[in-house]
């Protein structure tokens, strides 16, 4: 197992050198220079030099690289050029709303998809299965943010349970930050819930055509203990994977549901900064998320491990 | 009365009737062996009997344990009676265990469903009925994983989760097929051992009249869903009254008559041939362990020969056949075919492939499902040059199927349209077509029936005198192997053990291994 861990953490850390490689030389290719470009047309060449010198451009790209990534493993991720503050601090304040975001998204979409999966995957061919196939063929097909507008209208709007939009902080308490984040998760874990039932059903329909499953009948199991002690933990391996890219896809890909929302998060930050033409938050912010996502994928490949037991020592 | 007694029991899929009127009954401490070719209903019955039908199935009758009627128990008592009163092992002891829980959990399980016991105790039972199946504790601990074990191992595991309540009927499905020679016999003789100290009724299902030969006390014959001929083993074996039978006799040990010429010239010509393989690195930083699957293996076959290679799963059978059909870079050693030396990769002539064909055991997964049977026939064309096209191309097809007794209208249909025997013949017609000198058959008729197994034999024989054909006949079953080669090697651990002329070798076994080999096969006794 530790082996195992140690050779997956091996190929984490170079996934992340050649991801920041990639990242800082992609913008190091395009065609002309990123003081001018980050300024416009209309910039003096003045302005551009005095940009250049503040960005540390007179340097060369290897040493430019080498201060980029050694700047970000002590927390310094540069300044922002069109809030004149550090990348770290916007990050940090926009990753705390992101974050619980996503996680929260994340256990809504799990909590309903595994339960609702494996129940359709036991009354497969009935009324319920047929209903629950048809449910989440909607909830896969029908974009995030319209399931946003429907809940703004109900619970904001028509019930008044929930504000239609915005984040007080976390300064406003607990409660308040959890209540603001509540509906932008359920829209947000409305269509991956849907993929991960019908995953988690498929799943285990293969999983329980396996002899396996047979012999546990043949032991005197009923069908459903024969489900639940032998059928569900050998279905997890590719509800697992799924997970694992749905919670990438939640930190990253929350920017639509953020504007809905009007919340403060790292994919508003984002299209921000591509719009306002700021390399260095966009550098740092896309480093970030792919951190996150192989940071993920490792963990899956951990969670895989936990599962089975054949992938815990290497053959 | 017997123990179990099966009565009128018929068995509809869909409405379509799988079983009629089957009749048969087992009395403790006896073996009824079920014999019959697949399709026969012997699966079925089994079952019905665990009643664990398919979905779609109806059955009817009466299967009496102790003269209560099992039908017509509730599941809920039917789930009391399974694991309990009534067990089963199956055929294929790789998937018939959950990879994820220990053997220890699995057995153990059993115990844990029918009685209210703590973990502690259900370990101690799950503990001694591995050590009763041959799994001491010392090599085989309650926490091993499936993976962590052979096939054999495997299948012991599911007799003890079967036996570890001490069932009074074992239904025991095809519990050998997947196994070598010598781990079978080493299950039979467990399975008789429990009949013997445990009273237990067996239920020992199988193809293969050889392997129930030995072991059962009683036989039914199956064929089309019915029981054609039952009677004590004894009986049966005697008397034959039912055609069926003699000729599943006949076909069990079917010899064909084979007129091949042998010449003196040498083939294909295998020197110290040596083959490794890369394992895991023991540690971090260690160096790469190499795994010698073949070790300095040399033989030749002559223009017309048969040479047969027997040899039990791991002995490195497959890879030697990939190395000769150029298929993997050898580590020392030569093999060459009319004197062209043969590589693996880019530098081996298609000319040079087109000599050698090879057929596979599954005549189902070596076809691509959704071609018609002539291209699939017409496949190796491209290792020609100039192949022939259009209407000649056609023709050759045609031919070929011809070669192997179907008919030209096959060409048009899918391989699924086809039944098992039928395929191999395809198979044998895809490698036939561009006239090899050398067919390679791995393991291909291991998977039919003895009747179709015996026409298929027959043809091989044929061919090979029609169009002095070499055969390297590769398979665990050594009453085939002895029916259709001039020569035979025994592998062991990637070396030849012992190599010699088919019958000398059958007749006087030079090699402990291959002394150990014949033993274990199942012979079936025609003087009687």
């Amino acid at each position: 197992m530790f082996r195992y861990a140690l050779t997956r953490f091996v190929s984490l850390a170079l996934s992340l050198v050649v991801a920041s490689l990639l990242i800082f030389f992609m913008l190091e290719i395009v065609p002309g220079d990123p003081a001018a470009y980050m300024l416009g047309l209309n910039a003096s060449p003045e302005t551009v030099a005095a940009l250049r010198t503040e960005l540390g451009l007179d340097a060369g790209p290897v040493v430019r690289y080498l201060g980029w990534v050694s700047g970000m493993l002590t927390g310094d991720f540069g300044t922002s050029y069109t809030y004149r503050t550090p990348v770290a601090e916007m990050i940090l304040d926009r990753i705390q709303v992101s974050l619980p975001l996503a996680l929260l998204a994340l256990a809504l979409s799990t909590l309903i998809a595994l339960p609702v999966g494996i129940w359709a995957a036991s009354r497969r061919g009935s009324l319920a299965d047929a209903g629950v196939m048809g449910a989440t063929q909607l909830g896969v097909a029908v974009p995030n943010f319209w399931f946003a507008m429907l809940l703004v209208l109900v619970f904001a709007v028509q019930l008044r349970w929930f504000s239609a939009g915005g984040f007080p902080g976390w300064d406003a308490g607990l409660l308040a930050g959890l209540k603001a984040l509540t509906l932008p998760a359920i829209a947000l874990a409305l269509p991956q819930a849907s993929i991960l039932a019908r995953v988690m059903r498929s799943a285990l329909l293969d999983t329980l055509g396996e002899d396996f499953i047979r012999t546990a009948r043949a032991k005197g199991l009923t069908r459903g203990q024969a489900l639940r002690r032998h059928a569900v933990r050998n279905a997890l391996i590719p509800v697992l994977t799924i997970i694992g890219l749905q919670f990438s896809f939640l930190l990253a890909g929350a920017i639509i549901i953020e504007n809905v929302f009007f919340l403060p998060g790292l994919g508003r930050l984002v299209f921000q900064a591509i719009s306002q033409r700021d390399l260095v938050v966009v550098e740092s912010v896309v480093m970030l998320l792919v951190f996150a996502v192989i940071l993920v994928t490792f963990l899956v490949d951990l969670a895989y491990a936990a599962v089975d037991p054949r992938l815990r020592r290497p053959h | 009365m017997s123990l179990l007694e099966i009565r009128d029991l018929g068995v509809a899929i869909h409405g379509t009737p799988v079983l009629r009127d089957v009749a048969m009954s087992l009395g403790a401490g006896e073996v009824l062996g079920v014999i019959g070719e697949s399709g026969s209903g012997k699966s079925m019955t089994a079952l019905a009997v665990m009643g664990l039908l398919p979905r779609g199935a109806e059955a009817r009758g009466e299967i009496l344990l102790d003269g209560t009627d099992l039908r017509r128990l509730s599941e809920a008592q039917r789930c009391a009676i399974r694991g309990r009163e009534v067990s089963m092992v199956f055929q294929e002891p790789m998937t018939a265990l959950n990879p994820l829980q220990t053997i220890g959990a699995q057995v153990a399980e059993t115990v844990r469903v029918h009685r209210a016991t703590g973990r502690r105790e259900a370990e101690a039972i799950a503990r001694a009925t591995l050590d009763r199946v041959g799994l001491p504790a010392e090599r085989f601990p309650l926490g091993r994983y499936p993976h962590e074990l052979s096939g054999g191992q495997r299948q012991r595991v599911v007799i003890a989760m079967a036996i570890a309540l001490r069932p009074r009927v074992l239904v025991a499905d095809e519990p050998t097929t997947a196994l070598d020679v010598t781990t079978q016999a080493a299950i039979l003789r467990l399975l008789r051992r429990l009949v013997d100290e445990d009273g237990l009724g067996l239920m020992l299902i199988s193809h293969d009249l050889a392997v129930v030969a030995d072991t059962a006390d009683r036989l039914a014959i199956m064929r089309g869903g019915a029981v054609v001929e039952a009677g004590t083993a004894e009986e049966v074996f005697r008397e034959r009254r039912h055609p069926y039978t003699r000729a599943l006799f006949a076909a069990s040990a079917h010899r064909p008559e084979r007129l091949a010429r042998l010449a003196r010239t040498p083939l294909l010509e295998v020197r110290d041939l040596v083959r490794e393989y890369r394992v895991a690195r023991p540690g971090f930083f260690g160096g790469h362990d190499a795994f010698r699957a073949v070790r300095g293996v040399s033989f030749t076959i002559r223009h017309g020969e048969s040479l047969g290679l027997v040899g039990e799963s791991g002995c490195g059978k497959s890879t030697l056949t990939r190395a000769i059909l150029g298929l993997e870079a050898l580590q020392g050693g030569s093999v060459a075919l009319e004197g062209e030396g043969v590589h693996a990769g880019e530098h081996m002539p298609r000319a040079l492939r087109a000599r050698m064909q090879v057929v596979f055991q599954d005549p189902y997964g070596s076809f691509n499902p959704r071609h018609r049977v002539a291209r699939l026939v017409a496949e190796p064309f491209h290792l020609l040059d100039d192949p022939p096209r259009g209407a000649e191309r056609r023709e050759a097809v045609e031919a070929a199927l011809e070669d192997v007794g179907l008919a030209p209208a096959d060409a048009d249909k899918f391989i699924h349209e086809f039944s098992g025997g039928q395929r191999q013949r395809i198979a044998i017609a895809r490698a036939l077509i561009i006239r090899p000198k050398l067919i390679i058959l791995d393991e291909a008729v291991s998977a039919l029936d003895v009747q179709v197994r015996a026409q298929i034999l027959d043809l091989l024989a044929d061919l090979s005198a029609r169009y002095g054909l070499s055969y390297l006949f590769i398979s665990h079953d050594l009453t085939v192997v002895r029916a259709i080669t001039d020569r035979v090697m025994v592998m062991q651990a990637g070396e030849i053990v012992e190599e010699g002329r088919t019958e000398a070798v059958f007749a006087a076994p030079a090699h402990p291994y291959t002394r150990a080999l014949l033993a274990a096969a199942p012979v079936l006794e025609l003087s009687a």
